[in-house]
C-alpha cells in the first residue's frame, strides 16, 4: 500500500496519534554551542538552531522521535520546521538546506522503521514545512501598507528547494504548518504540488493553520472557514490547527472546520497557554481530558501536541483515543466557495 | 462568524479603470489611498466581491493590479470580501493571483486563441485556486445568439471538466449585448441571454453565470431612472433562469415592484422583445424621465414602520431627530411595562445603536458632519430621559472613561475641540468640557475632582503651545500619571515630541484629528493596548527628538548677510496715495453681501471632509456628505442673514510710512509720536537671485503708506449659541461656530477688495471672481500677525492701538493674543505690486536679540514670542 493508502485504511478504524513538542524536549538535554555547532565551520552563533541537530547531534533528535514513537504516535514529523533558505538565513546556514532535509528525513524514517521492526505497526513520517519568519500578506512597514519583504515567486523557489529535499529524503508526507499566513500556505503548496510532481511519486499534503487571536483568525487576518475555502483547491490529505491556545480554547475553531472540511482533520494544540514564566504547565491528564471533549464531539481525526507537549502527554493523549471512534469525514453539498478574509459561499 | 452566502451576488464595478473614470483618474496619479476608499465605499455599499480592473493603456497593468490588491490587504473591512481580478491579459491576472490571499475570481479566460491556451490558463487558476469566469467567446468569436452562447459554454465545461476542473468553480460569462439600438438584429439579445441561461443550467451541472448589466441600457446613457428600471427587469427574468451573479452597482437598482408600471411594460416589451415598436416606445416614453429620480422617496417614510429599536438605530445613525423624542418614550415605556428602568433604553438601544455610529465611522463609512448629527439625536434622546432616570436616582451607565477637555489659556478657539469631544461621546467616553481660556489650575483641579483617565488640550494659535508646554509642567509637578492628549491646528507631532513630551513623566500623545482621537483614547484605556501603544508612542517620539537633534540649528545667513540680501523693490511701482486716507469704521457691513465671499473649501475642511469646493460636493467618497453639509449649511446662513443673527463691524486703516531698516514707521494723524512696526527677515539659507524676505522691505525708504484693518462677524453670536447649548444641538453649535468663521474671512477679503479699489483705490478697475479672490490673484497683501509673514502675534495691540479697533469694533485681545469674539480677522495691507506672501521660518539668535531691542522686550520675553521662529 502507498502511503496515503495506508494511512487512509487506518484513520478509517481509529483516531491517529501525531508526535508532539521538539523545543522543549531539546531544551531538557541543555546543550551548548559546540553540541549545536559539531564539526561545520559556521560563521555565526548556532545555539538554538535546533534543526541543525539532524545534522550535529542526530543521536538526541532521534531519541525524541523514538520516545513519540514508544509513546505511541503513529506518525512523527522531521526536524525541518524552520530549514528553508530563508530561516536559516539567521544562522548563515543557507547552504546546509538540502542537507538538513534530506539527513532529518532519514533520521526519522530509521527511527520508524525500527519501531515498525519493533511491533510490526507501520508508521509515518510527515516532512515539517514551517511558515518562514517572512510574510506575502503583510507589509513590516506600518507607513507602507503596500510594501513586502519577499514575492510570491522567491518565496515558492524557497519552499520548493524544501520539498524536493524532504522528499529525496523519504518523507510520506509533507506537511505544511503553523500557517500564520494564508498566502504564505497557498504559496508552499503549489512548490509542494509542483515538487511532488517531479518526483514522481504521490506525496499528499497536510495542511496545519495557526490561529493567532481569540476571534479565531490567523495573522493574516483569515478566519478557519475562509482558510478552508481559500487552500481547499490543493486537495490536502489532513486539513487542520495547530499550536495557538490549548485544546480547549481550540475547540470551537476546530468544530467550525471540521464540520466544513472534506478531509481529514488533525489537530495537536500546546499544553495549554503559557505561564507567567513562558512555561507551558498542563499537565499530560489535563491535555488527554480537554482533547476528549473533541472525540465527544467527532472533530478529528488525527491528534498530537504541539508547543509544551512531551512524550508523557502524547502517551496520554494516545490512551485517550484508545477504542474512540474517528470523525467521519462530511459529504458537503457541491457549493462555490470564494474567499476574502470571511468565506463567501455561493449555492451551485 | 460572518459568512455570506446568496443567491444573487452583486459584483462590485467601481474598481475597474476601464468602467469608472474617477478610479482610473486616481491610479494614474497614483494616489492609491483615495483609490482604496473607493474600494471601501464599494463593499459598504453592498458589494459582496469586487472587480479589479486595470486594463488602461498609459499604466502598467502589473504593477497596478499588485500594488492595489496588496494596499486593499492591508483594510480588513474591504480584504473581507473575495476578489474578482480582471484583465484581458493573462500575465496580468497572473501577477494578482500572486497577492492574493484569499479564494479570487480570474476574470477572464476564453477559447478566443484556442483550446490550448484555454487549458492552460484554467489550469494555472487550479493551481492558484481561483474560480474563473469563461467568456462566451470562441475561435470565430463572441457567442450573440443563444445557439451559440449554448454551443460555446458547453464545449468550454466539457473540456474544464475534462482536466479536473471544479465545475462550482466555472461562471459563464454568455454576453449581455446592448438592446433598443435601432438595430433589429440586436432586438432579441435579452431574449438570446436569458434562453441560454436556462438550457446551460440543466447542461452544465453547478456551473454559475454572470453578467455585465451595463451594456444592456448603454442606448440610454444619461438617462439614469430608465437603466435602473432596464437593469431590475433584466434581473427579475434572467436570475430566475439561472443569472446568479453580475457586476452591477448595486446603489442603482429599483425593486421591480417599485417601477412605474407604464415604464415597466414598456421595458419588459424591450428586453423580452414583445413587441417590433418596444424601442421607438421607450425611447418616447424615456425622455419623461429624464433627471428624475423615483426610488429615492419610496425608502424615506419607509424606516417609520420599523419596530422601535430599529426606529432608534436609524435615526442615530442617519442623523435624523424628528421623531427621537417620541421613539425614546415609545422605547422607555415598553421597557418600564417589561419592568425595566429608564436607564436601560441607553445602555441598550440608545447605546447599541451609537456603537453602530462608532463602527461606520471607526472604519472611515461615515464622515465627521454625520457623526455630529448623530451625536445630537443621541443627546436629545437622553436628554428626555434625563427626569426619568433622576426620579429613579440611578446612577448613569460607567462609559469608557472620562476625559477633561479644555482650550488652553489666552486662547479662544474651540471648533476642534468640540468636535472632538462629539466624536469621542459617540464612542462611549464621557467628556468633561472646561471650555476656551482654562488656566492649568482649573484643569489639574477638574482631572482630579472628576477622576479622569485623561486630559485633552487644544488650541489654534501658536502661543497656546508654549501654554501647552506649562499644563505639562503643572502635571508632572502634581505628581499625576495619566495620559495628556494634545491637538489643535497649530499643534504637531514634532512639537509634542520636542517640548511637550520630556517635561511630562505620564503618557502625551499627538492627536492629529479628530477621527484619531477615538482610536488613541480607545487605545489609552484599554488593558490590552495601552501599554504597548504608550511605549511604541514614547519610542517615536524618541526618535523624533533624535532625527532633530542631528538637525538643529541650521545653518542661517546671518542677520546682516540676510538684510544685505533683502528684497528690492521696483521704487516706480510704489501705489499711489490713499484716496481716502486715515481710518474708516464699518459698524453693521450687509451680510448678505459677505455670503458671496465665502471661501468654501476650509469651511469642509473643518469639518474633516477633505477636498476643493466645488468638486467636492460631487466626490464620489465624500460627495454626499459634502452635499448635505452644505445644504445645511446654506439653511443656516439665509436665517443668519434674514433674521441678522451676527453682526459684522470693521475698521479699516490708511496711514502714511517709511521703511527705516526691518522697521515700518507710521506717521498717524492727530499724534506727534510716530508708530514702529518692527518685522522679522528670513535668514534661511537662500538659493542664488532669491531674497531674504521682510515685510519691510515692500515699504519705500523715501515715504510711502501701509494700511491695517481689524473685522469681526462674531457680535451675536452668543445667544444662538446659548438656545443651541439649550437645545442639546452640537450640530448647529458647531455650524455657527464655522459660519461665522467664515464670514470673518469673507469680511477680510470683501474689506481687502473695498480698499484696493475704493479706500486706497490703486486698482479702481479691478474685477475678479470669488475664486480668483480666494486664489490671491490681486494685487497687494494683508499679512496677519500670527502668520507665517510675520509670526508674531504680539504685534496685534499695536495694530489695534493704530485703529483704535477695540473701541470702533468690540474685538479685545486675550494675553495670548487671541481676538474675541473668535470670527475675527485682523492684519496690515501692503499695497506695492512686488508685495507677496512668505514664511519668515526660522530665525537665528543674532535677530531675536535685534528684534527685542527694536520692540523694547527683554529678551526672555522676546523668546518666548517668537519661539515657534526660533532655530533651536
Amino acid at each position: 500500500m502507498t502511503p496515503r493508502e495506508a494511512f487512509v485504511a487506518r484513520a478509517a478504524k481509529q483516531i491517529l496519534v501525531f508526535d508532539g513538542g521538539y523545543g522543549t524536549a531539546i531544551q531538557g538535554y541543555k546543550l551548548s554551542e559546540a553540541d549545536y555547532r559539531g564539526s561545520l565551520e559556521l560563521t555565526h552563533d548556532q545555539k538554538g538552531n535546533n534543526d541543525l541537530l539532524s545534522i550535529t547531534r542526530p543521536d538526541v533528535v532521534g531519541a525524541i522521535h523514538s520516545a513519540y514513537l514508544s509513546a505511541g504516535a503513529d506518525m512523527i514529523e522531521t526536524n525541518t520546521f524552520s530549514a528553508t533558505k530563508i530561516s536559516m538565513a539567521d544562522y548563515g546556514c543557507e547552504h546546509l538546506v538540502q542537507q538538513l532535509n534530506i539527513d532529518s528525513a532519514r533520521l526519522a524514517r530509521a527511527c520508524c522503521d525500527a519501531a515498525e521492526a519493533e511491533d510490526g505497526k507501520r508508521r509515518f513520517v510527515a516532512g515539517s514545512i514551517g511558515p518562514t519568519n517572512k510574510t506575502l500578506s503583510l507589509s513590516p512597514d506600518v507607513n507602507d501598507p503596500g510594501y513586502r519583504e519577499i514575492d510570491f515567486d522567491y518565496l515558492k523557489g524557497v519552499y520548493r528547494e524544501q520539498c524536493d529535499a524532504l522528499i529525496e529524503g523519504g518523507v510520506d508526507f509533507l506537511l505544511i504548518e503553523t500557517i500564520f499566513d494564508t498566502l504564505n500556505a497557498k504559496c508552499a503548496a503549489m512548490a509542494a504540488q509542483e515538487a511532488a510532481l517531479a518526483s514522481g511519486r504521490d506525496v499528499p499534503l497536510m495542511i496545519s493553520m495557526t490561529i493567532t487571536d481569540m476571534a479565531g483568525r490567523n495573522l493574516s487576518g483569515h478566519t478557519v472557514e475562509a482558510f478552508w475555502a481559500a487552500i481547499r483547491h490543493v486537495k490536502p490529505l489532513t486539513i487542520g490547527l495547530n499550536c495557538s491556545f490549548g485544546a480547549d480554547l481550540l475547540r470551537p475553531h476546530l468544530a467550525a472546520l471540521s464540520k466544513q472540511a472534506d478531509a481529514l482533520v488533525m489537530a495537536y494544540p500546546n499544553a495549554g497557554l503559557p505561564n507567567d514564566l513562558a512555561e507551558y504547565d498542563e499537565l499530560p491528564e489535563t491535555t488527554a481530558q480537554l482533547i476528549g471533549q473533541w472525540l465527544d464531539d467527532g472533530l478529528v481525526n488525527i491528534v498530537g501536541g504541539c508547543c509544551g507537549t512531551t512524550p508523557a502527554h502524547i502517551a496520554a493523549i494516545a490512551k485517550a483515543v484508545e477504542g474512540r471512534a474517528p470523525r467521519s469525514i462530511p459529504q458537503p453539498p457541491v457549493v462555490t466557495r470564494l474567499a476574502g478574509l470571511e468565506p463567501f459561499i455561493m449555492a451551485a | 462568524m460572518t459568512s455570506s452566502s446568496s443567491r444573487f451576488v452583486n459584483i462590485g464595478e467601481r474598481t475597474n479603470v476601464t468602467g469608472s473614470a474617477k478610479f482610473k483618474k486616481l491610479i494614474l496619479s497614483g494616489d492609491y489611498e483615495a483609490a482604496v476608499e473607493v474600494a471601501r465605499d464599494q463593499v459598504e455599499n453592498g458589494a459582496q466581491i469586487i472587480d479589479i480592473n486595470m486594463d488602461e493603456g498609459l499604466l502598467d497593468a502589473h504593477e497596478a493590479m499588485t500594488t492595489f490588491i496588496k494596499r486593499i490587504a492591508a483594510e480588513p473591512d474591504i480584504a473581507r470580501v473575495p476578489l474578482m481580478i480582471d484583465s484581458s491579459k493573462w500575465s496580468v491576472i497572473e501577477a494578482g493571483l500572486k497577492c492574493v490571499s484569499g479564494k479570487p475570481i480570474v476574470n477572464s479566460i476564453s477559447m478566443k486563441e484556442g483550446e490550448e491556451a484555454f487549458l492552460h490558463h484554467a489550469r494555472l487558476c487550479m493551481a492558484y485556486g481561483a474560480a474563473v469566469v469563461v467568456m462566451a467567446f470562441d475561435e470565430t468569436g463572441q457567442a450573440d445568439t443563444k445557439e451559440r452562447k449554448v454551443e460555446i459554454c458547453k464545449r468550454a465545461y466539457d473540456l474544464l471538466v475534462g482536466i479536473g476542473f471544479p465545475p462550482e468553480d466555472i461562471i459563464f460569462d454568455p454576453n449581455i449585448f446592448a438592446v433598443a439600438t435601432g438595430i433589429e438584429e440586436h432586438n432579441n439579445y435579452g431574449v438570446d441571454f436569458i434562453e441560454a441561461l436556462k438550457e446551460l443550467r440543466v447542461l452544465c451541472p453547478h456551473a454559475h453565470y454572470s453578467g455585465g448589466l451595463s451594456n444592456l441600457s448603454f442606448s440610454f446613457r444619461g438617462n439614469e431612472p430608465v437603466r435602473r428600471a432596464m437593469h431590475s427587469i433584466f434581473l427579475y427574468h434572467a436570475i430566475p433562469a439561472g443569472l446568479d451573479m453580475a457586476i452591477v452597482n448595486a446603489g442603482q437598482l429599483d425593486i421591480y415592484d417599485d417601477i412605474d408600471p407604464e415604464l415597466r411594460v414598456v421595458c419588459e416589451d424591450v428586453i423580452l422583445n414583445r413587441d417590433p415598436d418596444a424601442t421607438e416606445r421607450l425611447i418616447t416614453l424615456a425622455e419623461k424621465y429624464r433627471g428624475t429620480d423615483v426610488a429615492q422617496e419610496k425608502a424615506e417614510a419607509e424606516w417609520r414602520g420599523w419596530d422601535v429599536k430599529k426606529r432608534l438605530e436609524h435615526a442615530l445613525v442617519k442623523g435624523i431627530d424628528a421623531h427621537i423624542v417620541d421613539d425614546t418614550e415609545e422605547a422607555r415605556l415598553a421597557i418600564k411595562a417589561a419592568g425595566g428602568r429608564p436607564i436601560e433604553v441607553i445602555e441598550g438601544p440608545l447605546m447599541d445603536g451609537m456603537n453602530v455610529v462608532g463602527d461606520l465611522f471607526g472604519s472611515g463609512k461615515m464622515f465627521l458632519p454625520q457623526v455630529v448629527k448623530s451625536a445630537r439625536v443621541m443627546k436629545k434622546a437622553v436628554a428626555h430621559l434625563f427626569p426619568y432616570i433622576e426620579a429613579e436616582k440611578e446612577v448613569g451607565a460607567k462609559g469608557k472613561g472620562k476625559i477633561i477637555m479644555a482650550t488652553v489659556k489666552g486662547d479662544v478657539h474651540d471648533i476642534g475641540k468640540n468636535i472632538v469631544g462629539v466624536v469621542l461621546q459617540c464612542n462611549g467616553f464621557e467628556i468633561v468640557d472646561l471650555g476656551v481660556m482654562v488656566p492649568w489650575q482649573d484643569i489639574l483641579k477638574a482631572a482630579v475632582e472628576h477622576d479622569a483617565d485623561m486630559i485633552g488640550l487644544s488650541g489654534l494659535i501658536t502661543p497656546s503651545l508654549d501654554e501647552m508646554v506649562t499644563v505639562a509642567e503643572e502635571m508632572q509637578k502634581a505628581g499625576m500619571t495619566m495620559p495628556l492628549m494634545i491637538g489643535g491646528a497649530t499643534t504637531s507631532k514634532t512639537h509634542t515630541a520636542l517640548r511637550i513630551e520630556p517635561v511630562y513623566s505620564g503618557p502625551v500623545i499627538h492627536v492629529l484629528d479628530a477621527s484619531r482621537a477615538v482610536g488613541v483614547a480607545g487605545t489609552l484605556v484599554s488593558d490590552t493596548m495601552a501599554e504597548k501603544f504608550v511605549a511604541d508612542t514614547r519610542a517615536e517620539y524618541s526618535h523624533i527628538r533624535d532625527a532633530r537633534a542631528g538637525k538643529t540649528a541650521k545653518p542661517l545667513a546671518s542677520l546682516d548677510e540676510a538684510r544685505a540680501n533683502g528684497f528690492e523693490i521696483d521704487e516706480t511701482l510704489k501705489p499711489a496715495p490713499p484716496l481716502q486716507p486715515g481710518v474708516h469704521v464699518y459698524d453693521d457691513w450687509d451680510l448678505a453681501d459677505l455670503r458671496n465671499y465665502i471661501d468654501w473649501t476650509p469651511f469642509f475642511r473643518a469639518w474633516e471632509l477633505h477636498g476643493n469646493y466645488p468638486d467636492i460636493l460631487t466626490d464620489e467618497v465624500v460627495g454626499e456628505s459634502a452635499t448635505r453639509l452644505f445644504a445645511d449649511a446654506n439653511t443656516m446662513l439665509d436665517k443668519i442673514v434674514s433674521e441678522k443673527w451676527l453682526r459684522a463691524k470693521g475698521v479699516a486703516g490708511l496711514w502714511p510710512c517709511s521703511r527705516d531698516g526691518d522697521d515700518v514707521v507710521v506717521y498717524c494723524e492727530n499724534t506727534e509720536t510716530h508708530i514702529r512696526l518692527p518685522f522679522l527677515r528670513q535668514q534661511i539659507a537662500k538659493r542664488e537671485g532669491r531674497a531674504n524676505m521682510c515685510l519691510a522691505d515692500f515699504i519705500s525708504r523715501d515715504g510711502d503708506w501701509i494700511g491695517g484693518f481689524a473685522v469681526t462677524t462674531g457680535h451675536g453670536i452668543g445667544t444662538h449659541l446659548a438656545q443651541f447649548k439649550a437645545n442639546i444641538d452640537d450640530y448647529s453649535d458647531i455650524m455657527l461656530k464655522a459660519l461665522a468663521d467664515r464670514l470673518a474671512e469673507a469680511f477680510a477679503e470683501r474689506m481687502h477688495e473695498h480698499v484696493r479699489t475704493t479706500l486706497w483705490g490703486y486698482a479702481p478697475d479691478e474685477q475678479f471672481t470669488i475664486e480668483a479672490l480666494n486664489r490671491e490673484e490681486y494685487r497687494g497683501i494683508r499679512p496677519a500677525p500670527g502668520y507665517p509673514a510675520c509670526p508674531d502675534h504680539s504685534l496685534k495691540p499695536i495694530l489695534f492701538d493704530l485703529l483704535d479697533a477695540t473701541q470702533k469694533t468690540g474685538i479685545t485681545l486675550t494675553e495670548s493674543f487671541a481676538m474675541l469674539p473668535t470670527a475675527a480677522v485682523s492684519g496690515f495691507y501692503f499695497g506695492h505690486p512686488q508685495a507677496e506672501y512668505f514664511g519668515v521660518a526660522r530665525i537665528g539668535e543674532d535677530q531675536v536679540a535685534d528684534y527685542a531691542a527694536r520692540r523694547e522686550l527683554d529678551l526672555d520675553r522676546a523668546r518666548q514670542y517668537l519661539r515657534p521662529n526660533l532655530n533651536e
